[in-house]
Parts: C-alpha cells; sequence; structure tokens
C-alpha cells in the first residue's frame, strides 16, 4: 500500500493521463520531489524553491496541509493526497 | 487606442495573449492586465479626463479595453460626498463617503465592473454573457447585458431571497436556480465556462472585469480635487476591490496624474465572515477558508481568491483589517442613514461600522481625510433591517388623533 496521489486535470498530461498515482510515505514536499522522478515536470508545476506554489492547494484527508504543516506535513501509507488548482477552470487541458 | 500589451500570471510572471483566460497554465496563478504606461502618460491628462461625460469610461485609457466603451455609458462617476455630520460624530476632520448607492443601472458597485466586462465580452465577440452571483453582480450583468443585446444565463443559489430573484428576473435573463450554496454554483459555473463558449464575467473574463473597480479609486482622487485622501476603508468579498483600489492610487501616479498617492487602504469585514481581516490580524497571508454565517451576504465568501493579494496590499500601504458583528452592521446601516442620508446595503454598514472602530482604536488619524466606500444600496437588503426599525406611528384620519400623536414625540 502507498499514498494515494489525486492529480488534477491540467497535469495529468505528466502522468500519462493517470488521474491517480502513487506517492512515497514521508514529508509531502519529498513526496512530490519523488513524484517527480517518475513524472518529469510536475514538481516544479506545483512547487517553487521547495514551496507548494501559492494557487496549488494539497489537501491531505481532505485537510489543506498550509493548516497542518504545510510542506512539512508527514504522509503515511493509506492516506489520501488530492493536488487541486486553487482557480478551479482555465483551459480544459491544455 | 488600446494600451493592453497582454496579460500576465501575477505568480510567475508568464506572459499571455489578450484572449479570455484567467488563470496561468504553468502554476495556476490568476491572470492580470498589463498595461503600456508610458504611452497612456502621453495619451491622458487631468485635463482629458476633465473634458469627457462624468461615467466611468472617462478613464478608459486605464481600462483593458482595445476599441471604444460599449456598455455603460451611464455607469459610474457617482458622488463622493462630504459626510460633515459622521464626521462629527466621530471626532475626525474630514470624512467622505464615496457613494455607489445610486450606481447606473443597478444600484451597486458592480455596475462598473460589469460595463468593462461587457465590452470586453464584445469585443472578444461573444454573444451570451453569464455570471454566478447572489444578488449585486446577478443584477447587473442582467440589465447591462438587456440593454447591450446580449443572451444571459444567470446562476443563483435556489435559496436566494425572492426579492433578489425578482430584480434579477425583470431583465429577463435566463436565471438558473442551482440546488446549493454560492460555493456549488461557483464550482458549477466552472464547469460550464470550460465547455460553453461563454463570457463569465467573474471566470474567463475576470481579469477584465476586475479592472473596472479601479474606477472607484480614479473617482475618488479626482472628485477630491486630483489628491489622495490618507485612508480609504474597503468592504472585502474576494478581496478583489480592495487590490484594485489601490491599484488605481498607483497606476494615477505612474502615468503622471498624481504626483503623490498613498493612501492606508483597510479591509472591513463582517465578524462571520472575516478570513482576510483575521490574516491581516494574525499578520499573515495564509488565508483560512470559513463558513459565512453573517447578515451582510453581498460579503459572505469564505474563501476569498483574491484575500492573499489584499492582505499585501493592506501591509504595504500602512492599513489594516477590523470586523464588525452583524448588530454593529445594522446599526452602522441605520446611523449613515441617520446622519447622512444614504441607505447603504449590508456592505455600506460593514463599512461604516467599521470606520469608527478603527477611529476609536487609533488606526485613523482624527486630522486625516478618510474616504468610506459604500458599495451598494440599501433597498436591496430591506430584510437585513426588519425588526431594527422602528414602527409607524398608528393614527385616526383627523387632527385630533394627529395632535395627540404629536404631543408624545
Amino acid at each position: 500500500m502507498a499514498v494515494k496521489v489525486r492529480i488534477p486535470t491540467p497535469l495529468q498530461r505528466l502522468t500519462d493521463g493517470q488521474e491517480v498515482v502513487e506517492g512515497k510515505p514521508g514529508k509531502i514536499i519529498e513526496m512530490i520531489q519523488d513524484l517527480d522522478s517518475r513524472y518529469p515536470g510536475l514538481a516544479e508545476r506545483v512547487s517553487e524553491g521547495g514551496k507548494i506554489r501559492r494557487f496549488v492547494n494539497i489537501y491531505l484527508n481532505e485537510e489543506d496541509i498550509r493548516f497542518l504543516k504545510a510542506e512539512e506535513t508527514e504522509v503515511k501509507d493509506g492516506d489520501e493526497v488530492s493536488i487541486v488548482p486553487a482557480i478551479a477552470g482555465g483551459r480544459g487541458n491544455l | 487606442m488600446g494600451f493592453v500589451t497582454g496579460l500576465q500570471c501575477r505568480e510567475c510572471g508568464r506572459k499571455y495573449n489578450i484572449e479570455p483566460i484567467y488563470v496561468c497554465e504553468f502554476c495556476f496563478g490568476p491572470l492580470e492586465v498589463v498595461y503600456d504606461y508610458q504611452e497612456i502618460k502621453k495619451a491622458v491628462s487631468r485635463t482629458t479626463i476633465e473634458g469627457r461625460a462624468e461615467n466611468l469610461w472617462r478613464y478608459k485609457e486605464l481600462m483593458p479595453i482595445e476599441g471604444e466603451p460599449q456598455v455603460g455609458l451611464n455607469s459610474g462617476f457617482t458622488p463622493l460626498i462630504k459626510a460633515e455630520n459622521l464626521a462629527s460624530l466621530f471626532g475626525v476632520k474630514e470624512l467622505y463617503i464615496k457613494d455607489d448607492t445610486v450606481a447606473h443601472p443597478t444600484l451597486s458597485f458592480k455596475d462598473r465592473v460589469v460595463a468593462v466586462a461587457l465590452t470586453k465580452a464584445r469585443e472578444f465577440g461573444f454573444d451570451t454573457v453569464a455570471c454566478a452571483s447572489t444578488g449585486n453582480l446577478a443584477h447587473s450583468v442582467s440589465a447591462h447585458g438587456a440593454k447591450a443585446g446580449f443572451n444571459r444565463f444567470i446562476f443563483i443559489p435556489a435559496s436566494l431571497e425572492a426579492t433578489k430573484i425578482v430584480a434579477s428576473l425583470v431583465f429577463k435573463p435566463n436565471l438558473i436556480a442551482v440546488d446549493g450554496n454560492y460555493d456549488d454554483v461557483n464550482r458549477l459555473c466552472s464547469e460550464i465556462a470550460n465547455k460553453y463558449n461563454w463570457a463569465f464575467v467573474n471566470i474567463n473574463i475576470r481579469p477584465f472585469y476586475a479592472e473596472g473597480s479601479k474606477t472607484i479609486g480614479f473617482e475618488i482622487a479626482e472628485q477630491l480635487g486630483w489628491k489622495a485622501p490618507d485612508n480609504v476603508i474597503v468592504p472585502c468579498a474576494s478581496g478583489s476591490l480592495l487590490t484594485k483600489i489601490w491599484k488605481a492610487f498607483k497606476e494615477f501616479r505612474e502615468v503622471g496624474i498624481l504626483d503623490e498617492a498613498s493612501p492606508k487602504i483597510f479591509a472591513a469585514q463582517a465578524m462571520g465572515c472575516n478570513p482576510i481581516v483575521t490574516a491581516i490580524k494574525n499578520d499573515t497571508d495564509v488565508i483560512r477558508p470559513i463558513k459565512p454565517d453573517t447578515v451582510a451576504k453581498s460579503l459572505a465568501i469564505g474563501n476569498p481568491a483574491d484575500g492573499f493579494y489584499a492582505c499585501r496590499v493592506v501591509k504595504e500601504s500602512g492599513g489594516y483589517g477590523e470586523e464588525v458583528t452583524d448588530d454593529e452592521i445594522v446599526e452602522g446601516i441605520k446611523l449613515l442613514a441617520r446622519t447622512e442620508g444614504i441607505f447603504a446595503e449590508t456592505a455600506g454598514g460593514v463599512t461604516v461600522a467599521v470606520t469608527r472602530k478603527l477611529i476609536e482604536k487609533g488606526y485613523i488619524d482624527k486630522d486625516e481625510v478618510t474616504v468610506i466606500c459604500v458599495t451598494g444600496n440599501g433597498m436591496k437588503t430591506q430584510e437585513a433591517l426588519q425588526g431594527k426599525v422602528s414602527e409607524p406611528h398608528h393614527i385616526k384620519p383627523n387632527l385630533a388623533s394627529f395632535e395627540e400623536i404629536l404631543s408624545k414625540l
């Protein structure tokens, strides 16, 4: 069992169209770095300089990680993480 | 004309062409209109502005359009009223009300932003305009859109009060009542905006729409005799209005219309919906979303899109944030009505009550020039005053009955 990571539509191009990918337990920011090694380009879309981008929301089991320990929030096997752009919409899948 | 060079992400700075888009494809930040201020500086002056009709388009060079204004030719340029009675009550020297209770055509500041959004929608070639709204925006899109000949789709929460529904329906838009709250309506509209080629004024037209709010700041400066006030108190829902009023003063400086303009900007919210003020008071720019519960429905956005930028403006300008209870809001409405003869909606009650608090707490100096933004008309939110105003004096239709009452007054 791993961490279940939900990828928003605009980033699914980087995950070969997958809506859910598997993440490695540990700190959120490390999990994102790890995802980037398998899905190159993902980390820079979601974070900058080790910080989650301002208009990207990350939820750990429905709780916004900003109100947990932000980038340092620990995720473990069986957790569900969702990456959600703060401003809904955009130009479809571009 | 047309002084817009493109759109730019406020976060990562990536540039985009002028299109009906609103979010950065790379980092998901909001897009903002970029102007060529050097060219604007050559094209506009106090004299050119003063020579124009008294509507919001007198500042058209600083609006995000390419051609001539097409919608809202009677919108904007609302009175800036010297509030002497209120000033003496608050113990300050100079106090003004920027009075958008008389905005044309639907009595709220939304008539400004919609005038700009619909002009831009026409330039983009849209035939249908739409919005998600709980009130003021619905009225304005319905009305401006009727006059301009657009198909209109207005999405509202199904639970909205009957009077607000009538004030949209009279303009005969397609009014869609959605089972759900405002956040649900908004989410649905984002999906619809992706699928249908419509101009959603507060979604895909948002970068242009939001610019219309600057006209409040431009007008304040012009009506004060081409100077900025020391303090401006702005109601906050999404926080957009506050950031745009600040931007207006900055732009006037940028294009040489004002030499100096650095007003302190104050955020006003209801205690039942205070995510921006809370962040300001906690000296953070992380906005914690909340579930709104306040009589000030037009400000009830629990997860404000521009909250971060609003906090930054307040801090940068040296202002502060303050919040008031529902009772204080109602008292604010009544106070403004009784002293200045202006009937504001609940958001106006918020700014008046917040101003009082800021003065009492010493955030506003008694010798400074202060402007209170009153953004909508009280006729629209009369339910807020149910049972909170006195009853009429009932008499028989004869003189004796009248004089009996008169002797008691």
